[in-house]
């Protein structure tokens, strides 16, 4: 455990520099907050992520965010446990007509103002199981989404630029 | 009732085909003599699925290194339930009669498994009703299918007796997206994406597995130089996957300094992936016919480097898991799985590794590279959590030092061969992900399309052991339990 601590003080940390938002995702969601005004959340976002029917890939992607290189909650966005304490319902999969009851319920439970964003190929046109009959359709069938990350699965950095550009768009309006 | 057969009786002396399986057409009392078989012990059930008008059971005896794919004609879809005799056919009985119609006759639980009653032009308000547990004290506790921390969706429910669970049942299949209909009629490029989409962290496996399938149906040969690298890739994929689920069992026991050790290696191993072949996860990179990127050798010199500190951040991460007691009192005896029901199940992975079953596809039914390199399978014994851990920290070490021969090995050539003009054809492979054995079974129609295509994920063996092991734990330890299993569920629920 020492040899931990030892090196943070020696290699220095693993942290990359703050990348800036990313100028498609601050475009986009500029673009969603025109059409529907909303109330000021600061700087600073609690997302709770769904599964709508995701190969897991995304999930693997979104874990990353969290690791020390890319360490997410240094500009105050937060994976929370419960609908309830969310401002970010994060969604990923074609959305499977198994999960869309859950989908609907969890986004249903998650506070006003509210904010989606469908995140890769899957939940933005359902990627390689478009036509699926198992397969409702993208995510923009079923919520309003505000926000589109696409990529099969989007890296770390395309992430953690998109869900910036979220916090840069909210603080202007506030 | 038919006695057991064995399979090498029925097997004999019959050749196998290229892709190292015998093909038996068996009437109803043989299929029901080999399910026998697998419920006696004398040789594992690998798979099962419906195709057109038949059942296909793939059944191995590793000892013997004997495979087969017994392929029975039903009535009408009708045929004798092999679950009825051997329960670890339960859950794949149960989704192929969702999902083809078929009726395993005799089955011993007739509730839907991956049809949810959701499904268009098949809408079913019917309950699911979850398996009686009666006493008193008793209480449930249920959980999902959207979980609270970032992972797939499934329902977990729990009875409990205070602390203490007496009884795990899980409910899977809300991540169903119909892949085999997909692939019914695609090109093998469009299959071939949707594979490498069945269970994303495993894509490596799959697509391999379905390559090789797909190679020994058409008599295709991919060129030594790909299969090396097909190589490099999964065991890149094995150390990125088995450090993140250690970091993840010691994060559920609170000690993230681990954790944030671990996921910093996984990053540092993804993006040495991603330098070298241009994707983290290396999706679509390992194509029937060979490989899709190549490796530089300034990509080698990465790799090496990555093969460097990986040995180091392993070996320090086993000398911090040793020195904390406080983790090893939730690790140790946490989490059991018998011997009896590894074998059973025919458990493949580290879940069966760690209860001292030593299969290992790369091993047991070698392909190549592996049939020419240097490693070993490691086993533990003691079936619980920490065993778990260690036999993936056992694991690593071995992958470490299969890449360095891998890269050691390789010479310059082509990556991929073009494709043969044979139409039709079948074939089946098994290859090893970091979770256990994915088996790959495909069957090309006359126009050169794909007929059909069945992927097994080693999950549909080991989540029916995952509710055994929580059994008489404590509800709190079910995190590290689950952890330690990490289980698939969209390779499982197709």
């Amino acid at each position: 455990m020492r040899s931990f601590l030892l090196d943070a003080l020696f290699k220095g940390k693993a942290t990359i520099a703050p990348p800036g938002p990313d100028a498609a995702a601050l475009e986009q969601a500029t673009r969603a907050l025109g059409e529907r005004a909303r109330r000021r959340l600061g700087r600073s976002l609690a997302i709770r992520e769904i599964d709508a029917g995701s190969c897991n890939g995304c999930e693997l992607e979104i874990h990353a965010v969290s690791n020390p290189v890319y360490d997410i909650e240094r500009f105050g966005l937060k994976f929370v446990a419960s609908p309830r304490h969310a401002d970010v319902l994060l969604v990923t999969g074609p959305v499977t007509w198994n999960m869309r009851e859950a989908l609907l319920r969890t986004y249903n439970a998650a506070p006003e103002p509210r904010w989606v964003v469908a995140l890769g190929d899957c939940a933005v046109n359902c990627g390689v199981f478009a036509g699926s009959p198992a397969v409702v359709g993208p995510l923009a069938d079923i919520l309003p989404v505000d926000l589109h990350v696409p990529g099969c699965p989007p890296p770390p950095l395309e992430i953690v630029k998109a869900l910036l550009a979220l916090i840069e768009v909210q603080a202007a309006r506030g | 009732m038919s006695a057991a057969l064995p399979l090498v009786d029925l097997v004999g002396d019959r050749a196998a085909g290229p892709d190292g399986y015998v093909r038996l057409a068996v009437d109803v009392d043989t299929w029901t003599a080999l399910a026998q078989g697998c419920a006696a012990g004398l040789h594992d059930l690998g798979a099962l699925w419906a195709d057109g008008a038949s059942m296909r059971m793939a059944l191995s005896d590793g000892d013997r290194g004997v495979r087969a794919i017994a392929s029975l004609e039903t009535e009408s879809g009708r045929y004798p339930s092999v679950a009825r005799r051997h329960p670890p056919a339960l859950r794949l009985e149960r989704a192929m009669r969702d999902l083809y119609g078929v009726q395993p006759v005799g089955l011993p639980d007739p509730r839907p498994w991956l049809d949810h009653g959701r499904w268009p032009g098949r809408e079913d308000a019917a309950r699911y009703e979850f398996l009686p547990a009666e006493g008193e004290g008793l209480h449930q506790i249920p959980v999902g299918p959207v979980h609270a921390g970032i992972i797939e969706p499934g329902h977990f429910r729990f009875t409990a007796n205070g602390e203490t669970v007496v009884r795990l049942e899980e409910r899977l299949g809300y991540v169903h997206k119909g892949v085999e209909g997909l692939m019914a009629g695609a090109s093998v490029e469009q299959a071939a994406r949707i594979v490498g989409r069945i269970s994303g962290d495993s894509t490596v496996a799959y697509a391999w597995a379905f390559a090789r399938a797909v190679e020994a149906a058409l008599g295709w040969t991919p060129p030594p130089r790909a299969v090396l690298l097909r190589g490099v890739m999964a065991e890149l994929e094995r150390l990125a996957h088995h450090i993140n689920d250690v970091g993840a069992i010691c994060n559920d026991a609170s000690v993230v300094t681990i954790h944030a050790r671990c996921t910093l290696q996984r990053e540092d191993a993804l993006a040495v992936s991603d330098a070298c072949f241009g994707h983290r996860l290396m999706m679509d990179r390992v194509v029937p016919g060979g490989v899709a990127a190549d490796l530089s050798a300034e990509g080698i010199g990465k790799i090496r480097g990555l093969v460097a500190r990986f040995e180091e951040t392993h070996a320090e991460i086993l000398r911090v898991y040793d020195s904390l007691p406080s983790l090893q009192d939730r690790t140790i005896t946490t989490g059991i799985v018998s011997p009896e029901l590894v074998r059973q199940y025919a458990a493949g992975g580290f879940v069966g590794r760690a209860t001292g079953r030593a299969f290992d596809a790369r091993k047991t039914f070698a392909y190549a590279p592996y049939d020419r390199l240097d490693f070993e399978v490691k086993v533990r014994t003691g079936g619980d959590v920490d065993a778990r851990l260690l036999v993936r920290m056992d694991e690593i070490g071995e992958s470490l030092r299969m890449l360095s021969q891998l890269l050691g090995r390789l010479a310059p050539g082509e990556i991929s061969a073009g494709r043969p003009s044979v139409a039709a054809g079948e074939g089946a492979a098994l290859v090893e992900a970091f979770r256990g054995d994915v088996f790959a079974s495909v069957r090309f129609a006359a126009d050169g399309r794909l007929a059909r295509v069945h992927a097994r994920d080693a999950s549909w063996f080991q989540w029916p052991l995952l509710e055994a092991a929580v059994e008489g734990n404590i509800v709190a330890d079910f995190p590290l339990c689950n952890k330690s299993f990490n289980c698939s569920y969209s390779g499982h629920d197709l």
